[in-house]
């Protein structure tokens, strides 16, 4: 069964912003996915009408095979949703914002006490649990409200960008909890800006521009579209001539640093027999940018230079 | 495998939104319970024992007794109307309404959880005043289930209508205005402090189409048994406003106006 198929969706917003043209897409059951898309290309409005908060103007989502237009109570009880922006009340405490989700979706107050302990204690927040929210740290408000998004155990779990302005610590520890939560059977819907989390996490992947699904397929299909890698490489010695080799395309970056297009076709031995041939010493060498961060913007249309 | 929503389940989302409301009223204590009592004790020194000395009688009751209900329906009111738009304006404008709005909870629960707030506070509140009343007037008592009910209805309409109030809302200066420029007028012209008969003839017909004068002297006939209009009026007059309140409520928030984009 599909955790979440989406039909024909269309949203016109009433300023006549037209965020979704008719989007189709499906994820499994127990898939972790991503969806990435530029700013504005659509992804937060699709969260939005598949978690309930936005109205479609036509077309259907199903979560579970359950509509969510026509039976939005059960629909929802399959989704946890942890949002962009913060959305709990800063005045409450943390255990009781876990406490107080968990009733909304029917679990007794004693059984969403011990999940809400549970769950606070595996985000590394239950030091914090009975002191104001609004004193946490950014990357602490994250954690907790992906407490409260699992404190019901819900089938499909969706981030919109969970990890954003968190730092790569906290990140890391957040990846490993949702990985975890993925193995044990819930479904994982993920948006977000850093391709790599997408590229390390994430099975399969749509991305969405202008309203449209332009691509949705396996990252590592995705990633063997890739004809073309670039490296940076680092030299020991600043060059005056550019070296040239057949098929790969190489230009400076600056006196002693170098940038080489190389087709997947090609094999680096070759650019590194040439260059020690023209006596060009490599001291390091790294991508240029995430692969999947340069299939994205070759999809989406975007400038390297302008971006 | 699906998640099952149940009537129980339902039952738990209600509990879980009254004892969130209950708690809150009770975390801000000086805010919500102390500021009617102290403004009441007020009104019964200065309207009932200064001015009400001179004043005697009205409708054959002494002054200070006379103004016991309309002072105990004042609060329940205005509290039950601000507790429902500060409450649900706050959960708004702090966008975590957004955690019911995104759970199984159906639209009546969640009306019926805040409307059910609204009516502890303003209750409480009614205890409270009543507990002041009593120490200046003493305590009494005509018809305790008409009594009850017409203070039930009555905080139930206002948190309807507290409730249209906060879902329309886009600034927290919003949810002032009706209580300030509306609320207030009406009920002070409700008849709390006066019996309507008092008033020359066009006024009093004038204030015949005021339905808080009707709330008022429903409960002025629970608590001493004198009523400016008839009860069964009262009741219908109330039970409708509720009725029709409570339905647009109920609409607007399964359309999800001012909540779902």
């Amino acid at each position: 069964m599909d955790a979440l198929e989406v039909r024909d969706l269309k949203k016109v917003y009433r300023n006549d912003v037209v965020a979704l043209r008719g989007v189709n897409l499906r994820v499994e059951e127990g898939d972790f996915f991503a969806l990435l898309g530029p700013n504005g290309a659509g992804k937060s409005t699709l969260i939005g009408i598949v978690s309930s908060l936005v109205n479609a103007t036509s077309g259907e989502a199903k979560v579970f095979g359950i509509s969510v237009q026509k039976d939005r109570s059960r629909a929802m009880a399959e989704i946890g949703l942890v949002p962009q922006e913060v959305n709990f009340n800063q005045f409450e405490k943390p255990f009781d914002i876990v406490v107080n989700q968990a009733g909304y979706y029917g679990v007794p107050r004693r059984v969403a006490r011990e999940r809400a302990e549970r769950y606070l204690k595996k985000l590394s927040l239950w030091d914090k649990a009975f002191g104001p929210s609004r004193q946490l740290s950014g990357g602490m408000k994250r954690r907790l409200m992906i407490a409260r998004a699992m404190v019901h155990q819900p089938n499909l779990l969706i981030l919109d960008e969970p990890t954003a302005g968190v730092d790569i610590e906290i990140r890391r520890s957040m990846w490993r909890f949702i990985s975890e939560i993925n193995e044990a059977g819930t479904t994982v819907i993920l948006t977000t800006h850093y391709l790599e989390e997408a590229e390390n996490l994430c099975r399969n992947v749509a991305i969405i521009d202008h309203g449209d699904i332009i691509e949705n397929t396996s990252v590592k299909t995705l990633l063997g579209k890739l004809q073309v890698e670039t490296f940076v490489l680092d030299l020991r010695e600043p060059i005056d001539t550019l070296p040239e080799v057949d098929g790969i395309e190489i230009v400076r970056r600056d006196a002693s640093t170098l940038e080489a297009s190389i087709p997947k076709s090609r094999s680096l031995n070759r650019l590194f027999r040439v260059l020690e041939e023209q006596g060009v010493e490599v001291i390091s060498m790294r991508n240029k940018a995430n692969r999947l961060e340069e299939l994205f913007m070759r999809l989406v249309g975007i400038d390297e230079e302008a971006a | 495998m699906t998640t099952e929503v149940s009537a129980h389940s339902y039952w738990i989302g209600y509990k879980t939104i009254l004892i969130k409301e209950v708690t809150r009223i009770l975390r801000i204590w000086p805010q919500t319970l102390i500021p009617p009592v102290i403004t009441m004790s007020l009104y019964f020194v200065i309207f009932g024992s200064i001015i009400g000395r001179r004043v005697g009688e009205m409708g054959g009751i002494d002054y200070m007794e006379f103004i016991v209900p309309g002072l105990i329906m004042l609060s329940v009111i205005t509290n039950s109307y601000g507790n429902i738009t500060s409450s649900f304006f706050g959960a708004k404008f702090g966008k975590h309404i957004e955690e019911l709005l995104i759970s199984p909870l159906p639209p009546w629960i969640i009306l019926a959880g805040y409307v059910s707030g609204a009516l502890f506070r303003a209750l409480g509140v009614g205890v409270l005043v009543w507990l002041v009343a009593g120490f200046f007037s003493g305590f009494f008592m005509h018809n305790a289930l008409v009594t009850v009910s017409i203070l039930i209805l009555t905080a139930v309409v206002f948190a309807f209508g507290g409730f249209i109030n906060a879902v329309y809302a886009q600034k927290f200066d919003d949810i002032a205005i009706i209580p300030t420029f509306v609320l207030q007028p009406m009920t002070y012209l409700g008849g709390v402090f006066f019996s309507v008969g008092l008033l020359p003839g066009l006024w009093e017909q004038v204030a015949m189409g005021n339905p808080i004068l009707y709330m008022v002297n429903a409960l002025r006939y629970g608590m001493l048994g004198i009523s400016d209009v008839p009860l069964g009026l009262a009741y219908v007059m109330v039970v409708g406003f509720a009725f029709l309140l409570g339905t647009l409520s109920l609409w607007l928030l399964k359309r999800g106006v001012g909540l779902r984009a």
